[in-house]
């Protein structure tokens, strides 16, 4: 059997009612798969909490030994409360497996089974990837809640009401964003097949460019060698920024007024960006795709 | 990534602890010798060991019981992933970048205690895996198993001296004496970095008890859990 077929056309014949079941019908298979190894998944959440402890021993580390009060507008207290929240943030935006499924799927060739079915396969995606976060939200509520309200002293605070709701867009926006960027780049193995390393180099960048590792502000004195533009510009080019660094610089009162409203606004195009870049590449994936056998 | 981190917090400060003596060149000396110790478990013993959480799923770990083979070394050691040697080979340069920067050369004696402390904290991380692995059979799946090294080995990613305070000395006594996981790097990084004094001599020594316990404390762990595996396969 050959198989050469855009999804496209299934989506369209559809409908709309059908189309909410086929999602809602998803997200329950999804659930149910995630929950079938729950003591698996509640030991993987309680361990994400791990490296925090060492990061909070580490920067206390450094700010003794300098005798900072401040570093790039960050005091220990604040890097702390930064690490926290970007946990938050990670929660929402990471999608661990997500890039390496996708290649994998094209690579052994069970996405052919998208193709002629009609089910979208990045909706597919999209709805799995939603019940892995409602359930790791369920998981993980309560060692979020507990670690947080234990580690309360570190942040400032509570932001107003605005800067809360722009903060729960942000992290939404971040969900979409990490899951459109890591779907776009599991396709490119419609064009290499092993994309393993073009993964791991991709998480590496990641997790530096991100401000997962540090804030970006950090950056702000490096110089790039062009006269005014220090490295955090240049990180501050990408999207990557949006993943981790960005909601919690919101929550911490480092991104404001307009310049709050501007990152908003900006995370929103790298979104409609990535929409379009991961639908592309799947349309232009799909024409080129062979299926054998099976 | 992480060299990038480690010199952007040296930007911040001259050394990492008040008066710990990590200063940038001994830190990344430090840094080597985790990342050669890392280097040396995720060849020989990672990919066996990661390949266990889907053995026991789906009863692929029959086939290894029955054979006439000590099933700890069977299922610990029968893959090798050498491309992981390419992290060892970074840490040696590393070492030697940051060793030809100490302002005193290490004595003779570090240098022999530097390998033998390497292979010490390799057993005392091999005994964590094969301790982990006995956690997979009897969760009957631990997709985490990477995780939890992950995070567990991230405490001694760090000098020890960075575990201070009310929270920090507690940690530091636990993951010293209970799991030694801070001895694995510290100790064979300090021996190079720093004097060997008497209170060095006995982290030494607790280093090599500690490995000799760690291999054989998991060793016991590893056949109670075998004893309890019921098989998945029809």
């Amino acid at each position: 059997m050959s198989t050469a077929a855009n999804s496209e056309s299934h989506h369209t014949s559809c409908g709309w009612f059908p189309g909410l079941q086929s999602w809602w019908r998803m997200l329950i298979i999804c659930l149910e798969e995630r929950l079938a190894y729950r003591s698996d998944f509640a030991l993987g959440t309680v361990m994400r909490f791990l490296p925090i402890v060492t990061q909070v021993f580490l920067w206390t580390a450094v700010f003794a030994a300098s005798s900072r009060t401040d570093i790039a507008g960050y005091s220990r207290d604040n890097i702390v409360a930064y690490y926290l929240l970007t946990m938050v943030t990670r929660a929402f935006s990471s999608m661990p497996s997500l890039a390496g499924g996708i290649s994998r799927s094209v690579r052994d060739g069970s996405v052919k089974k998208y193709l002629i079915q009609p089910i979208d396969y990045i909706g597919f995606l999209l709805a799995s990837r939603i019940a892995h976060k409602l359930v790791y939200y369920i998981v993980a509520i309560l060692p979020f809640a507990a670690v947080l309200f234990f580690c309360r002293g570190y942040f400032p605070p509570a932001p107003d009401g605005l800067t809360i709701a722009a903060y729960i867009l942000s992290l939404l926006l971040s969900f979409l964003l990490g899951f459109f960027l890591e779907a776009t780049l599991g396709m490119i193995a419609f064009w290499f097949l092993e994309v393993s390393s073009i993964i791991f180099a991709y998480m590496l960048f990641q997790y530096l460019l991100s401000g997962h590792m540090f804030p970006i502000d950090m950056l702000a004195d490096i110089p790039t060698g062009i006269t005014g533009v220090s490295l955090a510009d240049v990180v501050r080019l990408l999207p990557f920024e949006y993943t981790a660094y960005f909601p919690a610089a919101v929550w911490l009162g480092k991104i404001t007024g307009w310049e709050l409203v501007r990152g908003l606004l900006i995370e929103i195009v790298w979104l409609v960006i990535m929409i379009g870049v991961c639908r592309f590449v799947w349309w232009r994936g799909t024409k080129r795709y062979s299926g054998f056998g099976g | 990534m992480n060299l990038a981190f480690y010199l952007l917090i040296f930007s911040f400060t001259p050394e990492i602890g008040r008066g710990s003596g990590w200063s940038r060149e001994p830190f990344f000396a430090f840094v080597a010798t985790g990342l050669i110790i890392n280097a040396i478990v995720q060849t020989l013993f990672m990919p066996s060991a990661s390949e266990l959480t889907e053995m026991v799923r789906t009863g692929g770990l029959d086939s290894v019981l029955v054979r006439p083979l000590d099933a700890q070394f069977l299922l610990s050691m029968h893959r090798f992933d050498f491309s992981s040697m390419a992290n060892g080979l970074v840490g040696l340069g590393l070492l030697i970048w940051a060793v030809l920067r100490f302002p005193v050369a290490p004595p003779l004696i570090a240098w022999l205690l530097y390998p033998l402390l390497i292979v010490s904290g390799v057993a005392i991380l091999y005994g964590l895996i094969i301790m982990l692995a006995a956690a997979t059979i009897l969760m009957g799946r631990n997709q985490s198993l990477y995780d939890f090294w992950f995070y567990i080995t991230n405490f001694s990613r760090y000098p020890a001296e960075i575990y201070a305070g009310p929270w920090g000395d507690p940690l530091r006594t636990f993951c010293t004496f209970v799991i030694p996981i801070l001895l694995v790097v510290n100790v064979p990084a300090g021996t190079l970095a720093r004097p060997l004094s008497g209170q060095a001599w006995g982290m030494v020594v607790l280093t090599f008890a500690a490995a000799g316990i760690s291999v054989g404390l998991s060793r016991i762990v590893f056949q109670a859990a075998l004893a309890r595996y019921r098989s998945a396969s029809s």
